[in-house]
């Protein structure tokens, strides 16, 4: 199936940043004052929770991250499959039914009508005005009549599978369990359902099943309807939702990681050398941070409409040049954003210059990069991961606005954002289209929950002041 | 304290030499005017002559940095530096792209952006304020607790979904009041309540959450421990002493966003279609209007670092600890 | 014998949740006096401070009181409701704390606050609070009080934020006045005043005082009676002079032991091994048993009961009730007298004129507008294997003199010879591989490693920068060697810092800088940090490696007691500049500086047999950036003359180690 991989930038970079987070995973197990905080998200019910919503995200995110040109269809006449120019991820060769299924233009979700009355020829020639079947949307059913038993039917099959599969696994985990404890099979079960293990496994299981059985009853119906009804070209609601989820979670990580070089080094910078080093890098954010973010990034990505509608010849596809944009969006995002942990950086390394471990290390004469590398950068890593934790949610947010102001991701591309925006006038219609707008919201809001749920506990654990007016 | 106000203003230079060197690079070394003057003639078929014409209507036929085509001062004068950049210091804005005069525009635009924007920034802190204070004295407590998720839900919230839902909800389905739209004097009242009351819910989550903590961290001092010593009740202690302390980051706060209320908010008011400042913003990115954008950059720097300098002053007038110097 | 006038019986409090509870109260009984001055004694983490707060009720929200009563007269506080508490705190119960710099709240005036508590708990003086307010601040010896009342309490002095936490205690006019370390952030000058004060209060007013503290020398100085707490019981109960003169308990007894003094230079001190037991447990056998070296089979089987003692005391020790012998058997004689080698060798560190200079910037270009002299010409040796203690109060610059002999901050003038070669111009690449004969220990055990970083690593990170050790194994075994001298098993160098207590994290401190081959060490207040249990180890263990290594030490300090039992020299330090130096003996038993003199008198002393009477310095040290004009003393000085107001005095040389910079001295 995969024939011939296709590596757009923010795919390298989103999996550069997987090996990043999976390399400061292995650096932070071996350092107790990472790994303590880390065992306190854990043991907490919130914080393992959200970690499993957020699991499913990155899941289809990182699946959607994975590119390729499909093979053809059409063989040609050589009997070789041969490449289209499209490029599609594995995540859209998974879901290729809902890709597949495009109606003319709205119909409701679940609907087994067009949502706009059609002139329809009938079978005598004469032709009345009506809501039209749908291509795809209920089409297996002979009589629409039908479509509440049907529905209940395919409910009832994609909540029993997907409650199998979770009971598979949670007894999956509680084998794994038994022997990491080397207790038995019964003794671990109960101690997962009585909650009396150290890490909430009990909360983990009931997430997962519940986002199983959604799983699965959704992938039931949707196999057979258009489970969130389908957009002005007839596009499924649903599949538009689950494919901005990686928008949505490029924009929240790849803002950072971009960011995160400039804003440490200079930050450190800056507060351990002091003198002429701070007086430049202070003027530097000054410079940045007064010039407001919305205006700095419109004005960056009209300059970038611009130079890419006159070299619109240096772009092999819709696809690469949209993600370029979406590369050069988290980039300027991430020049508005930077500041802030440069400027708290920056404070703190100023405290730890004087503080008397480095004094001490001085008075060794050990050099200002060791110092720097050894003393300052580990004692601050803390406020850079809270940073990072906290922003996201925000960026999640910033990329819907920013895509209504037309000045987010380019509008080929799906993002929550792209769908609000046209919502906008679906909401102005009568009788009004509220599907796009509330899938959008609802994919939207429970990854932000859950990210600002996940990085309360991560604030929590890491910055124990906070802690104590709990 | 003069010579204080004296040295930020001339610290401000600096910056804003940067600012307008960055804009100028952005809008003129990055892209040519030809790239402008094509972008916006539509990209087929335009002729040589039309973009000439273009540029020459809006004075960007000039070259760059140096003029050697005339003489004197006018060699550095007459150039695109000169005229749509240093000029900006004169808050001389010049025209936009479609000929309307930038400055002008702001003028008018500036009233119906403050109208929104400051009673949402006063009922805002009026109402955060309130909750945040009634979450800290029933801290560690079920009100607390469900306070806190209620405000982390409203944050994960988008901000677009109150604008859209309370328009749905307030004006198409109880007709209460107009959908978008604007009027002058007290008629202007049923347009801006609506926005205004959803601009106020949006903030709610983030903001009483932020007080929250403001607070919860001032009750834990020392200083509080004496206040109870002495036998006051929690209400005193709470209003008496933990508000007095926290308020100064809260106001402190507030003033270094009180310049850019004038920028308006851009989502709200094209939402509602407020003739703001925000709107304008707006409908000129949309309709690709560099001149604006480059005097909205421009504005919101120069109001921006008011805000540090009104920061700093009012640091002094609320906190006995910080003397300037 | 007064009545009664607090009564807590077999108070419990608990910290923390129910599944992780801390007993830091665990079943005490105090009984406090009508107008007595009642001292709960004990080492940091005992509980003496949850005990007072939790009679005041002003427990933090993690903690609370799970058994017993409190009585204020006939009141039982515990089951008032919090309405009436409110009446009694800071009404009849005033409370003052440890941290007068963050007791008060930094934007309400001193008057207003003190007001607050008048309009609370006054209802006489409602009409007229300003004026009670002045009354208060006057009473509490503030000058001027009337131009005080409008001032923030950033603008006094540790001290006089002192007397207005007092103020506003006395504002409810209590009969108890709870003081919760009064005087431990304070200087030793301006805790006498402090504590002067308090002992003045309670005479005229007489009110009772619970005054807690772990300092035995503030105790022997004001309290009539002592309770003795340890890992959150009372374990001794006395009259604070029979107290005194025979401590009973074995923890007593060794605390005793262990204090540096004169009398004790040349012997060890006694050390009180391990540390407090944590209160997470239930004990069945004495708390002090891991640590007790008279303990008998009986102490590992129950815990001890509480045995009265023929003068209203008590003692809560198993040999005192079940084997009354032992308590008066002879201790066991301390370590024979060591001999204190004369040392004739040349110095080996040479400081002339040092000085060091912070500009302070101001105006429209940031011109410098003035300095804060910090160090002011400063000049002294130091020869091998001797000990200089550079002694002064808070804000002396005494911190930044040691830094500065070290290149840790460049001085801006004077000369610093270590062992002939000038440090002051050595280029920065010389001057790094120069540190090896130069080290330095910090005061505070927690700030000095960092958290990150293993023990071995933090020991090792000298080595490496001085290229210590041919390689990986060499070094590793050094490490080892290293934490043996210190006391400390090899394994602690696969742990972290946070995993040590403060007297072990400091021997780690030690070895650290031992890890290079110093010569010479800045000890810069080593040991106020610590309990004076552990002082003891600490201060041991540096004697020690002096006579070992031929180590030099520069010690800053500013406790008196550990300079006369570690010191060979003195060097007193006032405003930037030495005002007074020369032998221990010479200096302090005989001081000449009108400030020397000031000093040493205002230092509690344990022995209270010989009375002695405190030189009470009026005001505060002044800034270093404004330092007065003549002698920088002589606002303060009780024997000034016209000359120290216009000139300083030049150092006068009263034996060839003596000198001293003041005028009287050189008249005679």
């Amino acid at each position: 199936m995969i024939s011939h991989l296709v590596i757009l930038w923010t795919d390298a970079l989103i999996f550069l940043l997987l090996v990043l987070a999976l390399a400061f995973g292995i650096y932070a197990s071996r350092k107790p004052h990472l790994r303590r905080p880390w065992g306190l998200v854990v043991r907490s019910r919130v914080g393992v929770g959200t970690l499993v919503v957020l699991v499913f995200y990155l899941i289809v995110g990182l699946l959607d991250s994975i590119h390729f040109h499909p093979l053809s269809e059409t063989s040609d006449a050589a009997g070789k499959a041969s490449r289209s120019s499209e490029v599609i991820s594995l995540f859209d060769s998974m879901v290729s039914g809902l890709r597949a299924r495009q109606e003319k233009t709205y119909s409701a979700p679940l609907a087994t009508h067009l949502y706009a009355k059609e002139s329809i020829e009938l079978a005598d020639g004469s032709t009345i005005r009506d809501f039209p079947r749908l291509e795809h949307g209920g089409s297996h059913l002979s009589d629409p009549g039908q479509k509440p038993a049907d529905l209940v039917r395919l409910s009832a099959i994609g909540i029993l599978k997907g409650l199998a599969v979770s009971m598979v696994a949670a007894n999956c985990l509680i084998i794994l369990l038994a022997v990491a404890a080397r207790s038995n099979f019964g003794n671990q079960a109960k101690a997962v359902l009585t909650a009396s293990t150290e890490i909430p496994w009990r909360v983990v299981l009931v997430v997962l099943s519940i986002m199983l059985v959604l799983i699965f009853w959704s992938a039931e119906l949707a196999s057979g309807y258009h489970l969130l009804g389908t957009d002005k070209v007839g596009e499924d609601v649903l599949y538009q939702a689950l494919k901005s989820i990686r928008t949505g979670l490029v924009i929240g990580t790849l803002t950072t990681l971009v960011m995160l070089p400039a804003a440490i080094m200079l930050g450190i910078m800056a507060g351990y050398f002091r003198g002429w080093v701070d007086d430049v890098i202070q003027y530097i954010y000054t410079t940045l941070n007064s010039i407001p973010g919305v205006l700095l990034i419109a004005a960056a990505i009209l300059m970038l409409q611009i130079y890419m509608s006159n070299h619109a010849e240096e772009f092999n596809s819709l696809v690469e040049r949209a993600d370029l944009r979406l590369l050069f969006l988290c980039i300027i995002l991430g020049v508005t954003s930077w500041t802030g942990l440069c400027r708290l950086l920056r404070g703190e390394s100023m405290k730890l210059r004087e503080v008397d471990y480095v004094q001490a290390a001085t008075a060794f004469g050990v050099g200002h990069l060791q110092i720097i590398g050894r003393h300052i950068l580990p004692n601050v890593l803390h406020i850079v991961l809270i940073a990072v934790v906290l922003d996201f949610s925000g960026l999640v947010l910033a990329e819907a606005v920013l895509s209504y102001v037309n000045i987010g991701v380019d509008p080929s591309m799906n993002s929550w954002g792209n769908m609000i925006n046209s919502a906008r006038l679906e909401m102005a219609r009568e009788p009004i289209v509220w599907w796009s707008l509330a899938a959008a919201m609802i994919f939207m809001f429970t990854l932000v929950l859950s990210a600002n749920l996940f990085s309360d506990v991560v604030r929590d654990a890491f910055d124990p002041r906070l802690h104590s007016s709990r | 304290m003069m010579a204080y106000i004296a040295r930020r203003i001339l610290y401000a230079i600096p910056i804003l030499i940067g600012v307008n060197v960055l804009t100028f690079l952005l809008f003129f070394v990055l892209n040519s005017p030809d790239d402008m003057a094509r972008m916006n003639l539509g990209q087929k078929r335009v002729t040589p002559e039309a973009v000439e014409n273009w540029k020459q209507e809006r004075g960007y036929h000039l070259p760059l940095l140096y003029n050697a085509s005339v003489q004197g001062a006018a060699r550095l004068t007459d150039t695109i530096f000169f005229q749509k950049s240093v000029k900006l210091f004169q808050f001389e804005f010049g025209s936009s792209d479609s000929g309307r005069d930038i400055g002008y525009d702001i003028s008018q635009r500036m009233w119906p952006s403050l109208a929104i924007a400051v009673p949402v920034l006063l009922v805002g802190l009026l109402v955060n304020i309130s909750y945040a204070l009634l979450i800290a004295f029933f801290r560690a407590t079920y009100i607390d607790f469900w306070s806190v998720v209620l405000c982390v839900v409203m944050m994960s919230i988008s901000g677009l979904f109150y604008i859209i839902g309370g328009q749905y909800l307030v004006s198409k389905l109880l007709h209460l009041v107009p959908i978008s739209g604007y009027d002058t004097g007290f008629n202007s009242i049923k347009f801006l309540i609506l926005p205004a009351i959803i601009g106020v819910i949006g903030g709610i989550g983030s903001g009483t959450r932020w007080y929250r903590t403001l607070f919860l961290e001032e009750i834990n001092k020392d200083y509080v421990r004496t206040a109870r010593a002495k036998g006051l009740s929690e209400r005193a202690v709470l209003f008496g002493h933990v508000l007095k302390n926290a308020l100064i980051p809260i106001l402190t706060g507030v003033v270094v966003v009180l310049p850019l209320l004038f920028m308006g908010s851009l989502i709200t008011e094209s939402f509602f279609g407020i003739p703001g400042l925000g709107s304008y913003t707006i409908d000129a990115i949309n309709s690709q209007d560099f001149a604006i954008v480059r005097s909205m950059v421009f504005l919101g720097s120069v109001l921006y670092i008011l805000g540090l300098l009104l920061t700093d002053i009012s640091y002094t007038l609320v906190d006995p600890r910080v003397r300037l110097s | 014998m007064g009545e009664m006038l607090l009564k807590i019986k077999n108070l419990k409090t608990r910290l923390g949740d129910a599944d992780n509870p801390v007993y830091a109260v665990d079943g005490v009984d105090i009984e406090v006096r009508r107008g007595e001055i009642f001292a709960l004694l004990g080492e940091s983490g005992c509980g003496k401070s949850m005990t007072a707060l939790s009679a005041m009720r002003l427990l933090p929200p993690s903690g609370c009181i799970v058994e017993g009563e409190a009585f204020l007269e006939q009141t039982s506080l515990l089951d008032l409701p919090e309405r009436e508490m409110r009446r009694v705190r800071g009404g009849s119960m005033g409370m003052i704390f440890q941290e007068p710099m963050t007791s008060l709240n930094a934007v309400i005036t001193i008057g207003d606050q003190i007001g607050e508590a008048v309009r609370l708990h006054d209802p006489d003086n409602r009409e007229n609070v300003s004026r009670r307010v002045i009354e208060l601040l006057r009473s509490v010896g503030i000058p001027d009080p009337e131009r005080r009342t409008l001032e923030y309490p950033h603008q006094l002095s540790g001290g006089m934020k002192q007397r207005v936490m007092i103020a506003i205690a006395l504002a409810g006019k209590p009969r108890l006045l709870i003081a919760d370390e009064p005087t431990t952030a304070l200087d030793v000058t301006i805790q006498a005043q402090v504590l002067s004060l308090l002992k003045e209060l309670q005479r005229r007013t007489g009110m009772a005082v619970l005054l807690i503290t772990h300092d035995l020398g503030v105790v022997s100085e004001v309290a009539d009676r002592v309770a003795v707490m340890y890992a959150g019981q009372i374990i001794e109960l006395a009259e604070s002079r029979t107290f005194f003169r025979q401590p009973l308990h074995p923890y007593s007894r060794k605390l005793f032991r262990s204090l540096p003094s004169l009398s004790k230079r040349g012997q060890e001190l006694a050390v009180i091994e391990g540390s407090v037991p944590r209160l997470n447990q239930c004990f069945n056998r004495c708390r002090f048993l891991e640590r007790c070296d008279q303990a008998q089979d009986i102490c590992a089987q129950q815990e001890p009961g509480w045995s009265e003692t023929a003068m209203g005391g008590g003692v809560r020790c198993h040999l005192f009730s079940a084997l009354p012998g032992p308590l008066t058997r002879p201790e066991k004689v301390l370590m024979e007298k060591q001999q204190e080698i004369q040392k004739p060798a040349g110095s080996l560190l040479e400081v002339e004129g040092l000085r060091v200079h912070f500009p302070i910037h101001k105006g429209l270009l940031k011109r410098i507008v003035g300095h804060v002299r910090a160090v002011d010409d400063l000049s002294l040796s130091i020869a091998r294997g001797r000990t200089l203690a550079l002694v002064g109060e808070s804000g002396c610059g005494k911190t930044t003199a040691g830094k500065g002999i070290l290149q840790l901050i460049r001085p801006t003038a004077g000369s610093v010879r270590f062992d002939g070669e000038e440090l002051t111009n050595l280029p920065a690449g010389k001057l790094r591989s120069r540190r090896a004969d130069m080290q330095i220990i910090f005061q505070d055990p927690v700030a000095s490693m960092n958290p990150r970083m293993l023990v071995g690593e933090i020991i090792l990170e000298g080595m490496q920068a001085q290229r210590i050790g041919a390689n990986r194994v060499q070094r590793q075994a050094r490490v080892k060697d290293l934490l043996d001298q210190v006391g400390l098993p090899a394994d602690a160098a696969e742990r972290y810092p946070n995993e040590f207590s403060g007297g072990q994290r400091q021997r780690i401190c030690i070895a650290r800088a031992l890890a290079v081959d110093p010569r010479f060490i800045v000890c810069d207040e080593p040991t106020s940090a610590l309990d004076v249990s552990v002082q003891a180890q600490v201060l041991n263990l540096l004697k020690e490696l002096q006579q070992q290594r031929d180590l030099s030490y520069l010690f800053i300090t500013h406790n008196i007691s550990v300079v006369s039992y570690l010191a060979h020299e003195v060097a007193v330090m006032y405003l930037g500049r030495i005002v007074e130096r020369g032998s221990v003996e010479e200096v302090l038993q005989a001081p000449r500086h009108p400030y020397t003199q000031a000093l040493l008198s205002a230092v509690p002393e344990i022995d209270r047999l010989q009375q002695r009477s405190v030189i009470r310095l009026e005001g505060d040290m002044p800034s270093p950036a404004n330092p007065p004009r003549g002698c920088h003393f002589h606002p303060r000085c009780n024997q000034a003359i016209d000359r120290c107001r216009s000139d300083y005095p030049k150092p006068v040389r009263l034996s060839p180690t003596r000198s001293v910079s003041c005028f009287r001295v050189d008249q005679g």
